[in-house]
């Protein structure tokens, strides 16, 4: 009895973390433009955005150029 | 024609202190407002697609809002690009994935700051007056009282 309730928290520990792993993981895969402007504003264009398509496109090739 | 080349040494002098203080960078260009490369780490080719490509992406995100863009930086799956603008010139550099951009920033900006200040020219020699002209001097006062 008291093994099967430490299988039961253990897996809902797990999974918890593998979800918070899993969430950080795909947010940091995702790629965004952070623009900066001289008023101090900033304006993060995240993947998926009308405005940041053309901006990552122009970002990757400066990338791919620079990696030859 | 002097004073390009002149510009164009301070650049790679820029950029070559750069990549000795900024572990993080891997490639950098200079550029000026029409996207002429001033200088770059990497092979003339490679820094001319890095420029254009600089330039455009600049203009199109200054596009964007009415305020003018000073700065930015994108974050993609196999590295970051940085672009950080002065008065005169661009300066597009790229990093491997997840940066310090604050620090990358910095860095970039402080290489901006060097080339648009001048450097200070080491000050002229002051020659001493000779001695005999002083005594000179001393006694033609003296014959004139």
């Amino acid at each position: 009895m008291r093994a099967r309730k430490a299988l039961v928290v253990g897996a809902a520990i797990g999974s918890a973390v593998g979800a918070v792993a899993l969430r950080r993981r795909a947010g940091r895969s995702r790629d965004r433009v952070e623009l900066y402007f001289d008023d101090g504003s900033l304006v993060t264009l995240a993947q998926g955005s009308s405005e940041a398509v053309p901006l990552l496109l122009h970002a990757r090739e400066l990338l791919a150029a620079a990696r030859g | 024609m002097s004073v390009s080349v002149k510009r164009v040494s301070q650049a790679a002098d820029a950029l070559a202190h750069l990549t000795e203080i900024s572990t993080q960078i891997e490639a950098a260009v200079v550029l000026d407002r029409e996207g002429g490369v001033q200088a770059a780490t990497i092979d003339d080719e490679r820094a001319g697609r890095i420029a254009r490509a600089a330039l455009e992406l600049f203009r199109q995100a200054d596009a964007q809002r009415e305020q003018e863009l000073v700065q930015l930086d994108a974050a993609l799956a196999d590295g970051s690009v940085f672009v950080v603008r002065d008065a005169e010139r661009l300066i597009a550099a790229t990093t491997g994935t997840g940066p310090t951009a604050g620090l990358v920033f910095y860095d970039l900006k402080s290489a901006l700051r060097g080339l648009a200040a001048p450097k200070p020219k080491p000050k002229p020699r002051t020659r001493r007056a000779p001695a005999k002209r002083a005594s000179t001097t001393r006694k033609k006062a003296d014959e004139s009282t």
